[in-house]
């Protein structure tokens, strides 16, 4: 069984619900990657999702582009961000890491060379934003043969075809965008997102995480309510960029945020429960 | 020559009709999914599949309504000014001494580019889908000024994005927009060009889809757009043909048009695709030249990536980002280009070459002076091209270039150069 997996499996057991920080690779400097991760695990994040910098990140926010320009500033790369993985499970061999991120990058590092790597420096899953199912066969292959799970997204506009599709395809987690737009963008219309989630169980037992547009304790609450996993991105982001000048708190300042959502994830499931 | 343009009248409606609907039976490519061979496709995130698979069920289903062919060739003649002139342009033919050039005058079409067959065909549609709102991209600006134009005549909210840095270069089609009521944002992400602009747009369809209908400008982005935008200016080729039959009484040698995102270039060659004595060259941006990394030519430097939606030809470092280009037409100043010349490049039907800054502006004064038509600066690189292949071809031969438009928008950037305040 997949690190995703057996993550998902154990918390399912204890009637917890995933929290899952993104930060993209690099930012706001690359010695900050592996630090933040391990200070994100230890606030109580279940998986990290590892941002691979591209320059036209067309389905991101100004917080999220910004974090990718400042990390291409310094040149990082792919073959970087896998370094900062094979980094990372030196000391941590339990926490999945996903790989989110572009297509071009895979594609100039070339799909079998990538997967290969992606899997020996640690790797767990791979989200490609802007590659659907229809498009996605070649590189999924690859992913699956390394044994890492293919994770993609379903937006509110997703037809039941389509969800099906999807599902069919897709390991480890679906990510449910939660609203139309980019990242980091608007508020939750939280019936929706709990109608959209019922829909999406109804074609698969595979996890459902819900992204774009959580922003503090109580949004990670009321997704995790309804859903079995909480990504948070832009607004880590806009912690580091708030802490940036001020060196010395931003890893602190930014697990403090996780360690908020935790317990009022916690704290939402503990009630529901007793 | 009065009975000949009476007869051209006459004839353009019925002629226009049935070449659009023709157009779909012999559409082998792109396949159901968008493909040209390894190229194009629909590379976007999740929130967009659906609303692009509309838009194409849209597109089928009005491609061949005799309402919408209708509409859109009234539009064409009598908004726009089509049938635009097939032009012998005799004092340059003579001046470079070889083959017989001819010049098809999309410089003459409302708004002064090619541009607008396209605005006109998708404007159609987004009324037709009930969208209220029009967003589009713009380089140079001329596709925002032809977007803004249609929205204007259809009463449609519309929003141009444009790199901060093509706005300071081209001041007078951002007013030109504004006047006709567009909204121009300032996108001042990236290298805040032409490919930012395009992403900025995307992130505006995506938050705002359900009203809101994207008129891509070029023969790029996700499937359907870069068949559906080569249909609508096909027209420029379908045109073509039949005018060079009529005034030489034969098919061209040689078909030259630029290529940034290579609109006005399919536009003229697809017509011709099936018509193995024709050649096809499509002219590329190479700035400072090739060599020098400063150029926008992904067909002849670059190599195969995903962006904007599509496989295709992109100019990008070892890492796979996508690296800035330079030339001296904004309007040519993207790092990719449409698929379907991706793969005609592949499959040889098309050869692909690149001119440089200098050697377009020279076009750029040579046409001016010898014809009295001051070319767009895209174009005048399809211009170079055949200055330097017309006298190496017989007298005999006939070369039509696309002067896909005109060059007053391009004033301020000569003048400059010369050091001349306008």
């Amino acid at each position: 069984m997949s690190r995703i997996s057996t993550c998902f499996k154990d918390l399912h057991l204890e009637g917890r619900k995933a929290l899952i920080p993104y930060i993209t690779a690099g930012d706001p400097d690359p010695g900050d990657t592996v630090p933040l991760a391990h200070a994100f695990v230890k606030a109580g994040a279940d998986i990290i999702e590892l941002g691979v910098p591209f320059s036209d990140p067309m389905a991101d926010g100004p917080v999220i582009q910004r974090a990718s320009e400042r990390a291409l500033a310094q040149h990082i790369n792919l073959p970087q961000v896998l370094a900062m993985v094979r980094e990372f499970r030196q000391q941590d061999s339990k926490t999945p890491v996903v790989l989110m991120g572009y297509l071009n990058p895979i594609e100039a590092m070339g799909y079998q060379v990538f997967a290969q790597a992606a899997a020996q420096a640690g790797v767990d899953g791979i989200l490609v934003v802007d590659m659907p199912p229809e498009e996605a066969k070649a590189l999924v292959t690859e992913i699956t043969q390394f044994e890492m799970d293919p994770i993609f997204l379903i937006a509110p506009t997703t037809s039941k075809e389509r969800i099906k599709i999807i599902c069919d395809i897709a390991r480890g987690y679906v990510y449910y965008v939660s609203l139309k737009g980019v990242t980091g963008a608007a508020t939750l219309d939280v019936a929706s997102v709990a109608h959209n989630i019922a829909q999406i169980r109804n074609e698969t037992d595979l996890p459902i995480g819900v992204g774009f547009g959580i922003k503090d304790a109580e949004s990670a609450k009321t997704i995790a309510g309804v859903a079995d996993a909480v990504v948070v991105g832009s607004a880590i982001i806009q912690k580091i960029e708030q802490q940036m000048s001020r060196r010395s708190n931003m890893i602190e300042e930014a697990a403090a945020l996780i360690a908020s959502m935790r317990r009022a994830m916690d704290a939402e499931i503990n009630k529901v429960t007793s | 020559m009065s009975e000949h343009t009476d007869s051209r009248q006459k004839q353009a409606v019925p002629h226009l009709t049935s070449s659009f609907a023709m157009s779909s039976a012999k559409d082998v490519l792109p396949d159901a999914n968008g493909h040209f061979g390894i190229y194009g496709g629909r590379f976007v995130a999740e929130t967009l599949m659906v609303p692009l698979e509309e838009l194409r069920q849209t597109y089928e289903s009005y491609r061949n309504d005799p309402d919408f062919i209708g509409e859109l060739d009234t539009d064409l003649q009598q908004y726009v000014g089509r049938p635009s002139p097939l032009y012998f342009a005799q004092r340059w033919t003579q001046h470079l001494g070889g083959a017989q050039i001819y010049l098809k005058r999309e410089d003459l079409n409302h708004t002064g580019a090619h541009k607008v067959n396209n605005t006109i065909g998708q404007a159609l549609l987004a009324k037709r889908m009930g969208k209220t709102r029009i967003i589009a991209e713009t380089g140079a600006g001329q596709h925002g000024v032809a977007s803004a134009t249609v929205a204007a005549r259809l009463g449609l909210e519309c929003v141009v994005y444009m790199g901060a840095e093509d706005i300071k270069r081209q001041t007078i089609n951002v007013y030109r927009m504004r006047l006709l009521g567009a909204e121009v944002r300032a996108v001042e992400s990236g290298s805040k060009t032409l490919k930012d602009a395009l992403n900025e747009a995307m992130r505006d369809w995506v938050t705002n889809v359900d009203n809101t209908f994207y008129i891509i400008g070029t023969v790029a982005g996700p499937h359907p757009y870069p068949a559906m935008v080569r249909d609508f200016q096909a027209i420029i080729g379908r045109e073509a043909r039949q005018q060079c039959q009529q005034q030489t009484g034969r098919l061209p040698d040689t078909l030259v048009a630029c290529v940034g995102g290579g609109s006005n270039a399919i536009g003229l060659f697809y017509p011709f695709l099936q018509d193995a004595g024709v050649s096809m060259v499509g002219v590329e941006a190479a700035g400072d030249g090739l060599d020098t990394g400063r150029h926008a030519a992904p067909l002849c430097a670059g190599r195969s990536g995903v962006l904007h939606g599509n496989r295709t030809y992109l100019m990008q470092d070892s890492d796979g980002q996508i690296i800035e280009t330079h030339s001296i037409s904004a309007g040519l100043d993207y790092p990719g280009v449409g698929p379907e010349h991706a793969w005609l490049k592949d499959a040889g039907r098309v050869e692909y070459v690149a001119i440089t800054d200098a050697e377009a502006l020279a076009a750029f004064h040579d046409l001016t002076k010898i014809e009295g038509i001051i070319p767009a600066l895209e174009s005048s690189h399809a211009l170079a091209y055949v200055t330097k292949a017309a006298p190496n071809m017989s007298q005999d031969k006939i070369i039509v270039v696309n002067l896909s438009g005109r060059g007053d928008k391009d004033i301020h950037t000569v003048a400059a150069l010369e050091g001349i305040r306008v």
